[in-house]
C-alpha cells in the first residue's frame, strides 16, 4: 500500500523536532506531496492550486513547534486550512415553521438517492418527526417499486402514481398527500439525471416551482472524481441546492469530491451515508472529512467506534484496573471481544495516526486471535483472575481443553505478562511506551 | 476506428457478406461516435475547454503544465499522467514533435497505447457461454446487463439473464423489466435467497432450453465489504463448478465519473473474481472516464465496452483512439 502523506513528510522534511522555523526550501518540497496528496484524493486540480497557494504562504517562516517534526507542523496547518474551507460546525436541515417542511433529493444516476431518502426518513423517525416519501423517479425500471419496500422497511409511507409520467404532478399531490395526513415531512425521491440533460434538468425546475422545497440536497458519491465540480455547479446553477449527502462513506475512497464541491459552491456537507444497513447514516462531520482526506488517520473516528462497542461501565472500570495495575485475563478477553467487535484490528491500527509503518503493515491475523480466545476460554474464571497460579499441569489441561499446543499457551502467558508490566508503566504515569511489535503479532 | 459488434462477441458470426459498399459502412462506423457527441448538449461543449485550440502554442514548461491539468483532469491519476508526458516529452525531445497536428497524434498513440490491444473481445463461443457482471452500488450493472442482451439478441443468440441481486430492494424487478425490454426470459428466486442458487438454475434453464448465453446480474458492492467480496467469489465458483472454464467473462461496471478510487475497485475485484475486462459506463456525462486510463496502465486490464446512456442501444464496443481523443478534445 502507498505510505500515509505523513510518512511522506517526514521522508522529505526529516524527523527532528523543534527544528526552527520551516525554510522555503521546505516548505515547497511539503507543498508538492500535499499537492500529490490532494490529487490522488480526487480534489479537483483548480482547487487544489488555490488551497496549496494559501497554506504555502502560511506555512513559509512558520515556527515549528517544540514537540513536532517539520512534517507534523505541516500537516497541523494543511489540517487546520482544510477544516477551515470544509467549515468547522456540523450543519443542519432547515426545517419550515409550518409543517410539512419539502425535501427534494437531487443527483447524477447510480449516487445513492433512492436509498438516501429512506435513511433520511428513518433519521428523521428517531428523531420524533413523522416523515413521507414521494416517489418521482418514473424512469428507472422498478425505481418506485424499490422506494416502496424501503418506506415498508422503516414504517413510513410512500406517495406514488402508478402508471403516471408526470413527476412534476406526482410531487405536488405527495406534498398535499402528506399535508392532509398531517405528516411533517416529505421527502422527493427523483430520477437520478445528467447535470448537462437539459430536458430532466427542466423537469427537476419545475418540480421546484411546484412545491418549493425547503431543503434541496444533492446526493453526491463520495468517489466522485475530478468531474464533481461541473456536477456540483450544475445543480447549482440549475435548482440552487442548499446542501449535500454524501454517500458510499463506508468505502476507502478519500473523497476529495467533498472538498472541491464545498469550494466551488459553497454549500455545506451535512450527511454522511456510511453502509448498506439503514441506519448507516449520520451527521457530517467536516473535521473528520478533512483528515480522511488527508490520509491521516481519523483518529475521531476510531475513537467514536471504540466508543460505541465499549460498554462505558466496562472501559471505567478497566481504565481502573490499568490504574492499579490489576489486569486480568478476563479483562483481556472482554477487550479484545469489544475490539473486534469493531472490525478487523489491523483496519483500527490504521486509523491511527503515528502508529509505526512496521506495526501498521504487521499482518494481524484474525485466526490467531481465535486461537487466543479459545486459549484464555479454557482457563477456569480464576486462573483468568490470577495468572501466576497457572503452573505446569493447568498449562497443559487449557492447551488440551483449546487444542493448542502448550508451548502456544506458554507463549502467550508471558507476552501477557510483558503486556501487564507495561500496563503499570503506562499506569505510572510515563509515556506510552513503545509497543514492541512481536507483541503484536500472535493475538496481542 | 470503431468495430462492429460481431468483431467483438467471439462466437457470432459476421453477417452474410452484404453487398454493403465500403463507403456506407465506413460512414455507419463515425456515425457511431458523432451520434455518441451528438448527444451531448451544449452545456457540456461550453464547459469542456477547447484544448485542442488553446494547448498547443510552443513547446515549453506551460505546454506541459497543461497537458498534465488536462490528463489529471480527466481522473488519469498522477501515476498514468506523469507516464504520459514523460512520453510525449521523450518524443519531443526526438524531434518528433514540430507542430499542433503532430503534437496530437503522439498524445493519441501515448494513451493508446496503454490499453491492452489484443483482448476486447467478449467470449460467448460456449454453450452456453457465462458472462458475469459485477462492480461497486450504482456504477451501471443492471443496465449493462440489459444493453448487452439486446446487442447479442441483435447479433443472433439467445440470452437468459440471471437476477442474482437477490439483496437490494426491487433489484428483481428492475432486472425483470429490462428482460421485458429485450425480450430475454429472466431466471429468478425470491428476494433474499441465495445467489449462488439463482445462477446455477440459469445455468440449468439455459442448458435445457438450449440457450446460448447466461448474463448474471449481481448486487452492488463495495470492494471493501468482506463478507460481500467473499458471496461473489461463491458465485463465481458456482459457476466454474458446473460449466469447467467459466464464467467466460467477468465484467467490472466503473462509472466514467469515478476518480481515483476506482484503481483500487478494478485491483480488489479483479482478485477476488478474475475480471476480464472493464465496462466504463455513463460516459455520456461531462466526465472524461481517465480511470480507465489509470486502470488499463496499473492493472492491464482491458475496456470492453462504454456506456453512453439509459437506454437499450446506449452501449458501444470500446475505442482507444476514439476514447484518447474525446479525453483532450471538446
Ligand atoms: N447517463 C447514464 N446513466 C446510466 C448509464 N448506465 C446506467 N445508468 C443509470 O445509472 C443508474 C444506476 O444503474 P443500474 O444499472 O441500476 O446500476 P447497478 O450497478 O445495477 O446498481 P445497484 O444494483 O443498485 O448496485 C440508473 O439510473 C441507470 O439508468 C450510462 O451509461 N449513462
Ligand atoms: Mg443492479
Amino acid at each position: 500500500m502507498f505510505d500515509t502523506l505523513s510518512d511522506k513528510l517526514q521522508n522529505v522534511l526529516g524527523s527532528l523536532k523543534g527544528q526552527g522555523r520551516l525554510s522555503e526550501d521546505d516548505v515547497n518540497k511539503a507543498m508538492r506531496e500535499i499537492r500529490l496528496a490532494l490529487l490522488e484524493a480526487d480534489v479537483n486540480f483548480k482547487v487544489v492550486k488555490q488551497f496549496v497557494a494559501a497554506v504555502k504562504e502560511r506555512a513559509l517562516g512558520e515556527e515549528v513547534l517544540e514537540s513536532l517534526t517539520p512534517g507534523q507542523q505541516v500537516i497541523k496547518i494543511v489540517h487546520e486550512e482544510l477544516v477551515k474551507l470544509m467549515g468547522s460546525a456540523s450543519a443542519k436541515l432547515t426545517m419550515s415553521p409550518k409543517p410539512p417542511t419539502v425535501v427534494l433529493m437531487v443527483g447524477l444516476q447510480g449516487s445513492g438517492k433512492t436509498t438516501t431518502v429512506a435513511k433520511l426518513a428513518k433519521h428523521l423517525v428517531k428523531q420524533g418527526k413523522r416523515p413521507e416519501l414521494v416517489a418521482c423517479d418514473i424512469y428507472r425500471p422498478a425505481a418506485i417499486d424499490q422506494l416502496k419496500v424501503l418506506g415498508e422497511q422503516v414504517g413510513v409511507p410512500v406517495f406514488s402514481i402508478d402508471g403516471s409520467n408526470d413527476a412534476v404532478e406526482i410531487a405536488r399531490k405527495g406534498v398535499e398527500d402528506a399535508a392532509a395526513a398531517g405528516r411533517d415531512v416529505v421527502i422527493i425521491d427523483t430520477a437520478g439525471r445528467l447535470h448537462i440533460d437539459e430536458k430532466l434538468m427542466e423537469e427537476l425546475v419545475d418540480i421546484r416551482k411546484q412545491v418549493r422545497p425547503h431543503d434541496i440536497l444533492l446526493v453526491l458519491d463520495s468517489m466522485t472524481g475530478q468531474d464533481a465540480v461541473n456536477v456540483a455547479e450544475q445543480f447549482q446553477q440549475q435548482v440552487n441546492f442548499d446542501g449535500v449527502i454524501l454517500t458510499k462513506l463506508d468505502g476507502d475512497a478519500r473523497g476529495g469530491a467533498a472538498l472541491s464541491v464545498r469550494a466551488v459552491t459553497g454549500k455545506p456537507i451535512i450527511f454522511a451515508s456510511t453502509g448498506e444497513k439503514l441506519n448507516a447514516f449520520d451527521a457530517f462531520h467536516p473535521d473528520r472529512m478533512a483528515s480522511r482526506i488527508l490520509g491521516m488517520g481519523d483518529v475521531l473516528t476510531l475513537i467514536e467506534k471504540a466508543q460505541q462497542n465499549i460498554d462505558e461501565k466496562k472501559a471505567l472500570e478497566l481504565e481502573e484496573k490499568i490504574r492499579k495495575a490489576q489486569f486480568t485475563f478476563e479483562d483481556f478477553l472482554d477487550q479484545m471481544q469489544s475490539m473486534r467487535k469493531m472490525g478487523p484490528l489491523a483496519g483500527m491500527l490504521a486509523m491511527i495516526p503515528g502508529i509505526p509503518k512496521q506495526l501498521r503493515q504487521a499482518q494481524i491475523d484474525e485466526r490467531e486471535l481465535d486461537r487466543v480466545e479459545a486459549i484464555i476460554r479454557s482457563m477456569t474464571p480464576e486462573e483468568r483472575r490470577s495468572p501466576e497460579i497457572l503452573n505446569g499441569s493447568r498449562r497443559k489441561r487449557i492447551a488440551t481443553g483449546s487444542g493448542a499446543s502448550v508451548q502456544a499457551v506458554n507463549q502467550l502467558i508471558s507476552k501477557f505478562k510483558q503486556m501487564q508490566k507495561l500496563m503499570k508503566q503506562f499506569a505510572g504515569g510515563k509515556k506510552m511506551p513503545n509497543i514492541p511489535p512481536e507483541l503484536l503479532r500472535g493475538g496481542f | 476506428m470503431t468495430r462492429n459488434w460481431h468483431e467483438v462477441f467471439k462466437g457470432v458470426a459476421p453477417p452474410e457478406a452484404e453487398a454493403a459498399p465500403a463507403e456506407e459502412i465506413e460512414e455507419k462506423k463515425r456515425g457511431w461516435f458523432r451520434r455518441f457527441k451528438v448527444s451531448l448538449s451544449k452545456s457540456r461543449e461550453a464547459m469542456t475547454q477547447r484544448l485542442s485550440t488553446i494547448m498547443f502554442d510552443k513547446l515549453d514548461a506551460d505546454l506541459w503544465e497543461k497537458l498534465e491539468e488536462t490528463l489529471i483532469f480527466a481522473d488519469c491519476g498522477v501515476a498514468s499522467t506523469v507516464e504520459i508526458v514523460e512520453r510525449m516529452e521523450q518524443a519531443a525531445n526526438e524531434g518528433e514533435i514540430s507542430d499542433q497536428q503532430q503534437f496530437f497524434s503522439q498524445l493519441e498513440k501515448a494513451i493508446v497505447d496503454i490499453f491492452p490491444a489484443d483482448s476486447y473481445q467478449i467470449d460467448v463461443s460456449h454453450q452456453p457461454s457465462v458472462i458475469l457482471v459485477v462492480g461497486v452500488n450504482g456504477t451501471g450493472k443492471t443496465t449493462t446487463v440489459g444493453k448487452i442482451a439486446y446487442h447479442l439478441k441483435k447479433e443472433g443468440k439467445s440470452v437468459v439473464l440471471a437476477a442474482a441481486d437477490t439483496f437490494r430492494a426491487a433489484a428483481i424487478e428492475q432486472l425483470s423489466e429490462w428482460g421485458k425490454r429485450v425480450d430475454c426470459p429472466v431466471v429468478r428466486q425470491e428476494h433474499g435467497s441465495d445467489p449462488g442458487a439463482v445462477v446455477f438454475d440459469a445455468i440449468a434453464a439455459a442448458r435445457s432450453r438450449g440457450i446460448d448465453v447466461v448474463i448474471v446480474d449481481t448486487a452492488g458492492r463495495l470492494h471493501t465489504q468482506v463478507p460481500l467480496m467473499e458471496e461473489l467469489k461463491k458465485i463465481h465458483r458456482v459457476v466454474g463448478k458446473q460449466i469447467p472454464g467459466g464464467p467466460h467473462e467477468v465484467l467490472l461496471t466503473v462509472d466514467a465519473t469515478t476518480g481515483q478510487n476506482g484503481l483500487i475497485q478494478a485491483r480488489l475485484f479483479g482478485e477476488a473474481v478474475d475480471v476480464s475486462g472493464v465496462v466504463l459506463t455513463k460516459l455520456d456525462g461531462t466526465a472524461k472516464g481517465g480511470i480507465a486510463v489509470a486502470i488499463a496502465h496499473e492493472l492491464n486490464l482491458p475496456i470492453k465496452l462504454v456506456g453512453v446512456g439509459e437506454q437499450t442501444e446506449d452501449l458501444r464496443p470500446f475505442d482507444p483512439g476514439d476514447f484518447a481523443k474525446a479525453l483532450f478534445e471538446a
